[in-house]
């Protein structure tokens, strides 16, 4: 499995297809022959206070909180990453960037288009190949203005080039010239969201990774925000959406993983959610059966995963 | 998986060591809460030494002898003596002791006072709390030892205007964490439950404020013993507070100044090092309290 | 904003008044009868009918207290501080020639210490764990804990007495004319105190940049900008220092008072002619006068020490500037 993200076969896989532990939409592509990202055995993990020893003596040691997981991401597809609030999502994001806590033990197996990668590597391709939109409005300094930080300081370009890349990217996203001279604290929430998805496409990314993109905003709102996602995949770029609302997942996504406890459970098809049988993990069909249209039911193997998503 | 992998070791183990390590977490000092606890309590057991020490000697103290006047350290006199002859082990040791229990009774003093002008700004209304926030800022604004003179200038110097001086001026800044610290508990959910469950206000108070409270109150105690113990010194060496014949340390630097040209610097080196050392014992025991206290560092 | 500024010039004011009456108070309480203790000095011999009779209305025994404070606040804003028997000069005199001392003394020390300090923590919270970390950490741990006197009594042992690089104390040179001391003669007798107080004031600036420092950096907006693909220094440089520069100088303004504090010690340390060593004196000998009018003025200090801190932390950061200008 490990020698298999060098020498893809070079061909689509059909609807549904089974390779890599993980099922093909319509939309995935193997450009090149591999894909666009993929991880493999990824552990994270931090030193804790033992919880189970008595309160004084007790000894650190290592807690796992991404926990061997594996994924791929392919060309002109979305890749939703569903699982409970704060499970450990956004570690994951940050381990795909490269961005490391300095306590974390960090293991595993990162293909960016191709290439194996390794702590500097991931550092060059941050802002250059990958590009990350975060949360909220609280990933802007607060001090500098919106057009500023969104321009960047990259060494892609010279000044004028990337003030006329953020103007032509802020009349697509009909963010007028006035938002330049904001401060973070100052935009509405429709505004944050597009000068965030403008910060990542300044440079132009071939794969970008969602952070939970659309807080509080309602199921339609949030399908309507994540076009912009849309038409980059369909582009040809590849978008991992990571998000707690499994229902918004189905509706943009192409394929949905499963993250929990740490890990993957399952990678699929869109089109596997169709009904809990083409589901294989106990917890995807307890998921099946708690959204809304299949009247909340829990009935499913709950026991399995006391932590379904909210 | 071949099933023959997992019967010969676990799979998940032989895998691990095969998976790159992409980031190596710093290596940080691997301690446990019982070495906390021990420096803790190794550092209170030193200061309690200090002080017995300190109270054993205060007679040898005093006692001045004319045939070993101004001698360097060595091996009778370890800190030297002074220009009477007194050994400077001695006053040292005596001198910290006063200046240590000085320093605790003012610093429970003060931590007293900071608990109940908290009390009354967070729990006694709008207007009770935007007067002790007045009060506070302005006893901010006079540099502290101006009003430390100011006070024991009042009570006429002695060891009752040092001691109430101190007292006097260092519940401030406790008073401030206090008071944010009660108002959050009071605005808390399980405050806020107790009440719809009709529990009286004694009551609530007692199960739910204080052991919240208290954690923060204890260990804000004892960090303030450093800051009472230095300030002790500081108004003692500038002359106010302790009569000379009171070996301080205040009093031990402040004489030592009149030597210092003529080459003694055992007289201020010494007793210095050892407020020094002893303020650090309080910080340790002070910050590790604080460890194990705090629920917000307690996975240090 | 001019009614934001003019907002804290009269709290400033109230919070004077209120020390000057408590000053007043304490100095009043004190066993010490300011006329009795000074009937030795010169002058006292060398004052007139007439002051003498000034100095009981505003100190002496008989007199009521609030009248004897009524009496001083006339005065006192008609411009007359009274006179000091300790130094027999008018005590606006007196202040204003050690303020502008102490001032000196204060403002090398608060910016050696604020810029030293700050880039320490900086590094140290870049770096936290590495070696220049703990050993910025220790630095501040042992500071903390070592009196400022101390300190400025071993520099005074090791580079005044037995290296004889410095002087042992004033401000000029001795039996100099004040006319002929030159910029660099003051330089050299403020080099240690100005050092000493620096070397203190560091730890406290130093261990609050470094936590801050380590807060921004785990801080949302690096944590993107270093998505983006920026580097560690880069991103502290573009973002850090913006931060970090407005908790750090608003903590510098509101330290004032520890430097002041400081500034006490270390002139009796060094024999510095400056406001704390006025102030020793004056507390010391019973000069109420002067006592009183240091304390206003001292807390004068700090106040617009935090009025400054206020103002600019307004001016500069555009969450609270465009706020009050939203408001009005």
């Amino acid at each position: 499995m490990l020698e298999d993200g060098k020498r893809e076969r070079a061909h689509d896989h059909t609807q549904a297809e089974s390779h890599h532990h993980h099922t093909h939409a319509k939309t995935s592509h193997h450009v090149r022959g591999h894909h666009l990202l993929q991880v493999s055995n990824l552990s994270v993990g931090f030193r804790m206070y033992d919880p189970d020893a008595s309160f004084f003596s007790a000894e650190q040691r290592m807690s796992y909180v991404i926990d061997d997981l594996s994924i791929s991401v392919h060309a002109g597809e979305i890749v939703a990453v569903v699982g409970a609030s704060g499970s450990g999502k956004t570690l994951l994001a940050d381990s795909i960037m490269g961005l490391f806590e300095p306590n974390a033990e960090v293991r595993g197996e990162l293909w960016f288009d191709g290439e194996l990668m390794d702590q500097a590597s991931l550092a060059g391709v941050r802002g250059h190949g990958i590009s990350l939109v975060p949360q909220s409005v609280s990933h802007l300094d607060p001090l500098m203005r919106v057009g500023k930080q969104v321009e960047g300081f990259g060494s892609a370009g010279s000044a004028a080039e990337r003030r006329a890349r953020r103007r032509e990217l802020f009349e697509r996203y009909g963010l007028g010239d006035e938002a330049t001279v904001l401060y973070p604290h100052e935009l509405s929430g429709g505004m944050a969201r597009r000068v965030l998805l403008c910060c990542a496409l300044m440079d132009d990314p071939k794969l970008i990774i969602a952070d939970e993109p659309t807080p509080g905003l309602d199921l339609d709102l949030a399908v309507k925000a994540l076009a912009d996602f849309r038409s980059f995949a369909d582009a040809g770029g590849g978008v991992m959406l990571i998000t707690h609302d499994i229902e918004l997942a189905l509706r943009v996504a192409d394929r949905i993983a499963v993250f929990k406890d740490g890990a993957i459970v399952e990678e699929t098809a869109v089109a596997n959610f169709a009904t809990p049988d083409t589901l294989e993990h106990p917890f995807s069909k307890a998921l099946w059966h708690a959204l809304p249209e299949h009247g909340f039911s829990v009935e499913g193997d709950v026991s399995a995963g006391g932590d379904a998503p909210c | 998986m071949g099933k023959w992998n997992s019967a010969a070791l676990h799979p998940r183990e032989t895998q691990f060591m095969s998976i790159p390590v992409l980031h190596v977490p710093l290596r940080r000092r691997v301690t446990n809460r019982k070495v906390t606890v021990a420096s803790c309590i190794g550092a209170a057991v030193l200061l309690a030494i200090v002080v017995v020490a300190g109270q054993l000697l205060a007679g040898q103290a005093v006692t001045a002898d004319f045939s070993a006047k101004s001698l360097m350290p060595s091996a009778d006199h370890l800190f030297g003596t002074d220009w009477m002859g007194r050994d400077m082990l001695a006053r040292t040791f005596a001198g910290l002791s006063t200046s240590v229990l000085i320093g605790l009774l003012a610093a429970c003093v003060s931590a007293l006072i900071a608990l109940a002008i908290a009390a009354i700004a967070a729990l006694g209304g709008k207007r009770a709390d935007a007067v002790v926030t007045w009060f506070v800022d302005l006893f901010m604004g006079i540099p502290h030892i101006v009003m430390l003179i100011l006070i024991s200038y009042a009570l006429g110097k002695g060891v009752v205007g040092v001691t109430v001086a101190v007292s006097l001026t260092h519940w401030p800044s406790l008073t401030r964490v206090l008071r944010a610290e009660i108002l959050q508990c009071r605005e808390s959910q399980f405050v806020a439950h107790a009440q719809k469950l009709g529990q009286s206000r004694l009551r609530i108070a007692l199960t739910h404020m204080v052991p919240y409270v208290l954690p923060q109150f204890i260990v804000g105690l004892v960090l303030l013993f450093p800051h009472a113990i230095m300030h002790e010194a500081a108004i003692t060496f500038l002359g106010f507070g302790l009569p000379p014949d009171i070996p301080a340390i205040g009093i031990i630097l402040s004489e030592s100044m009149s030597y210092l040209s003529a080459g003694m610097w055992w007289l201020a080196l010494f007793p210095g090092l050892a407020l020094v050392l002893t303020v650090m014992l309080f910080d340790v025991v002070g910050s590790n309290l604080r460890r194990i206290l705090d629920p917000h560092s307690s996975q240090e | 904003m001019a009614r934001f500024i003019l907002k804290h010039i009269v709290r400033l004011a109230l919070l004077l008044f209120a020390v000057s009456v408590i000053a007043f108070l304490l100095i009043s309480l004190s066993p010490v009868d300011p006329v009795q203790a000074n009937v030795g000095q010169a002058a006292w011999t060398s004052m007139s009918e007439a002051k003498r009779a000034q100095l009981a209305e505003y100190w002496g025994v008989d007199v009521p207290i609030w009248q004897r404070y009524v009496n001083w606040l006339t005065s006192t804003l008609q411009g007359d501080l009274g006179t000091s028997l300790r130094y027999n000069a008018p005590v606006a005199d007196v202040i204003s020639w050690r303020a502008g001392n102490t001032l000196l003394l204060m403002a090398v020390a608060w910016v050696v210490s604020g810029v030293l300090g700050f880039t320490l923590g900086i590094v140290a919270g870049v770096k936290r764990g590495s070696i220049v970390d703990k050993v910025v950490k220790a630095y501040c741990f042992v500071l903390a804990a070592t009196p400022t006197f101390w300190l400025g009594l071993l520099f005074l042992m090791v580079f005044a007495v037995a290296l004889g690089w410095f002087p042992i104390g004033f401000s000029t040179p001795i039996g100099k004319a004040a006319a002929d001391v030159t910029l660099l003669d003051v330089a050299h007798h403020m080099v240690l105190p100005a050092i000493t107080l620096s070397v203190v004031g560091v730890a406290q600036i130093a261990l609050h940049t470094r936590e801050k420092t380590i807060d921004v950096m785990e801080s949302d907006y690096v944590r993107f900008a270093r998505a983006r693909g920026m580097g560690t220094w880069e991103a502290v440089r573009r973002h850090g220092l913006r931060n970090l520069a407005l908790p750090a100088i608003t903590l510098q303004f509101a330290s004032i008072s520890e430097i002041f504090g400081g500034s006490v010690l270390v002139e009796q340390v060094f024999s510095y002619p400056g406001l704390g060593q006025a102030a020793v004196t004056a507390a010391l000998g019973g000069d109420a006068a002067l006592l009183v009018a240091i304390a206003v003025v001292s807390s004068a200090f700090v106040f617009g020490g935090n009025l400054v801190a206020n103002i600019l932390y307004g001016m500069i950061d555009p969450r609270i500037r465009r706020g009050e200008a939203a408001r009005g």
